[in-house]
């Protein structure tokens, strides 16, 4: 058990019936670091994600987060320990404002129980209260506050990308994973991406993502695994990665 | 008071939910007034009629937590109706000596009320519990099963339930005390256990149900639960990776919706003074459908007047049309028409055949003017207009990055 790492995976492998989609990965994420996952489309790593965040629970292997073996744990309540995520293609609850959204993300945090809100207790009126406010802090920390009561799906692309980060943060984690949070960017858009990841990373929160796009990945990460048909083939710094030749065959074909 | 003050301010172009609330609140005070005029006196029927029709708007707004606010399709609400009737039957009536436990119980009306809510909130999580894995169509078969169960299961189990005769003579709701004076004409008296026969009384019941299970339900629509249940009905998925424990959400919801409708089984049952397995048929189930999607799903005031309206159309418009036929043509000079010719029944009879088209045609017709409902929620609003407005600029830049 070490303490300087906040999520450990040990030969994790995922099955889809006779496919392999991640096979036997094993590798550490430090506390307070970007760490980056990379790989071709199809290489497993949205299947990761979804394997650390109980969505789809991995066949074998075990992962650590904060020491506590988390494996097999139901999404709601790998959500209260401590992991948010936000998705590929974007997820937010369409029908709801900005606001609501991220209310239901402080949901796990909140205390009232059914009695609370049948009756509208002032325990629960101020714990509303408060939560909006969070809420609108936290549309403000990641700059959308002013269509804070829009549909979520009216906001405009890049307002939603950063709707769906603000919704994470709002379940007060200390490991977010980002799935392709530049995906569509433009390149003003990922500059400013890059600088709310690291305003994130100084409230305390480890930052663990997916990208593509190698500016953004090399800019801000500090380690880089790179996946490949499930199996990982590289994990580094973001110079050794950029070295190494499996990595550039895996990304641009072998060399005759 | 600020919340009254608010109240009075509404201005009912921009707030409709609160303009909707004010005229069922008006309606409400002024249907015993307004009943004694149309009656010349004797409004005795029109109350229980309105009575009778809070049993529905009760039953709406159940379905309407489950339906409307979770998203769950739910085809056999009727059974919960029947769960919360039986237990008023079985609690307050002589019937339990009839079976093999020998002994009856008279439980007060008021007491059962929230007995039953909790029966029927068990069950309601009994159902829920199998269907948890189920979504859309598949969830919605599961129920219509439940629905065809129970009412048989009180039909058959007939050492239990005297089967189809059902169970008679239930207890008269008490008032525990009461001032009688010059108002119910009689004179001054303290009396105790006062039985209630007269229509008014349940009048006032229903309208106080209906009062607290409106204030409820609304308190829970805007709380951590109703955002949760949003959250489920738009993406489950993502609401589960947010936090909300989606298991313990949807069997909240099937329990919440089925405890409101425990209250209403209540009062009908003793209102009726009579259960019977006929009563909560599968109709009952799509009539309380119909009026929670005709009203606007996920609405309150929408739900409501939906209720009241539709409740209006079955039970007084469409009966009384063959009758209303008859008149007209008799005014018109018409008689030929009312008597039986040939294949022609008489007009009376002839529209009593069509009573279901025309019902039909009714809720089609609705359906096209209004699809969001009477009286929409926002979001039904919006879902119903998408891609007509200028939105759809977002959704083609997601088109061209996905």
């Amino acid at each position: 058990m070490d303490d300087d790492y906040i999520l450990q995976l040990d030969h994790v492998v995922k099955r889809f019936g006779g496919l392999v989609a991640v096979n036997d990965v094993t590798f550490d994420v430090k506390r307070g670091e970007v760490f980056a996952l990379i790989g071709p489309n199809g290489a497993g790593k949205t299947t990761l994600f979804n394997g650390v965040t109980g969505l789809l629970p991995p066949t074998s292997g075990s992962v650590v987060f904060d020491g506590r073996e988390i494996a097999g744990t139901k999404p709601h309540q790998v959500a209260k320990l401590g992991i948010a995520r936000t998705f590929q293609n974007i997820r937010l609850f369409e029908y709801m404002s900005a606001v609501e959204n991220i209310l239901v993300g402080e949901h796990c945090r909140m205390n009232a129980k059914l009695w609370d809100s049948l009756f509208k207790t002032p325990r629960e009126r101020r714990e509303e209260v408060e939560a909006t406010e969070r809420a609108m802090e936290l549309l403000k920390f990641v700059g959308i506050d002013r269509w804070a009561n829009s549909y979520a799906r009216n906001l405009p692309y890049g307002g939603q990308r950063r709707l769906e980060i603000a919704r994470a943060l709002a379940t007060k984690p200390r490991l977010l994973l980002l799935d392709e949070p530049a995906a569509g960017f433009t390149p003003q858009e990922k500059v400013e991406l890059m600088g709310l990841v690291g305003k994130i990373l100084e409230s305390g929160v480890t930052v663990f993502l997916i990208e593509h796009d190698m500016k953004v990945v090399m800019g801000i990460s500090k380690r880089i695994v790179v996946l490949d048909h499930g199996e990982m083939i590289a994990n580094g710094t973001p110079e050794e990665v950029r070295s190494n030749p499996r990595v550039i065959e895996a990304y641009l074909g072998k060399q005759h | 008071m600020n919340w009254l003050r608010r109240a009075i301010s509404t201005n009912p172009r921009k707030d409709r939910d609160a303009a909707v609330y004010w005229f069922l609140v008006v309606f409400a005070v002024l249907f015993p007034l307004f009943a004694i005029v149309i009656s010349g006196g004797s409004p005795s029927f029109w109350l229980s009629f309105m009575a009778d029709g809070g049993v529905y708007m009760l039953l709406a707004l159940g379905l309407n937590v489950v339906v409307g606010f979770a998203g769950l399709l739910d085809l056999g609400y009727a059974a919960f109706f029947a769960i919360g009737a039986y237990t008023y039957a079985f609690l307050a009536s002589n019937h339990l000596e009839v079976t093999p436990l020998q002994t009856s119980a008279h439980v007060p009306f008021w007491i059962v009320l929230f007995v039953a809510l909790f029966v029927a909130a068990a069950f309601g999580v009994m159902l829920g519990a199998p269907t948890l894995r189920l979504r859309g169509d598949y969830l919605a078969i599961v129920t219509l099963g439940f629905g065809e169960i129970v009412p048989r299961v009180f039909k058959n189990a007939a050492v239990w339930t005297s089967g189809v005769n059902g169970i008679s003579a239930l207890d008269t709701p008490q008032l525990p005390f009461w001032i009688q004076g010059p108002w119910s004409g009689d004179s001054f008296a303290f009396v105790t256990n006062l039985k209630i026969f007269d229509p008014l009384g349940y009048y006032v019941i229903m309208c106080l149900l209906l009062l607290l299970a409106i204030i409820l339900v609304r308190n829970l629509q805007h709380s951590r639960m109703g955002r949760a249940w949003a959250a489920i009905r738009e993406d489950e998925v993502a609401a589960a990776a947010m936090g909300v424990n989606t298991v313990q959400a949807k069997l909240l919801a099937f329990a919440i919706g089925a405890s409101v409708s425990g209250f209403a089984g209540t009062f009908y049952g003793a209102k009726l003074s009579l259960v019977s397995p006929e009563n909560f048929t599968f109709v009952v189930s799509i009539t309380v459908l119909v009026m929670v999607v005709l009203g606007g799903m996920g609405n309150i005031p929408g739900v409501l007047s939906g209720s009241l309206l539709l409740y209006w159309v079955t039970f007084w418009l469409l009966p009384g049309l063959p009758e209303t036929a008859t008149n007209i043509a008799n005014s018109f000079g018409l008689t030929s028409l009312t008597h039986t010719s040939g294949d022609f029944p008489g007009i009376g009879e002839y529209i009593s055949r069509l009573k279901f088209l025309i019902f039909g045609l009714i809720l089609v017709v609705t359906m096209l003017v209004r699809p969001q409902g009477l009286v929409p929620s926002r979001e039904r609003q919006q879902e119903l207009t998408k891609g007509t407005k200028d939105d759809t600029i977002i959704e083609d830049i997601q088109a061209e990055v996905g």
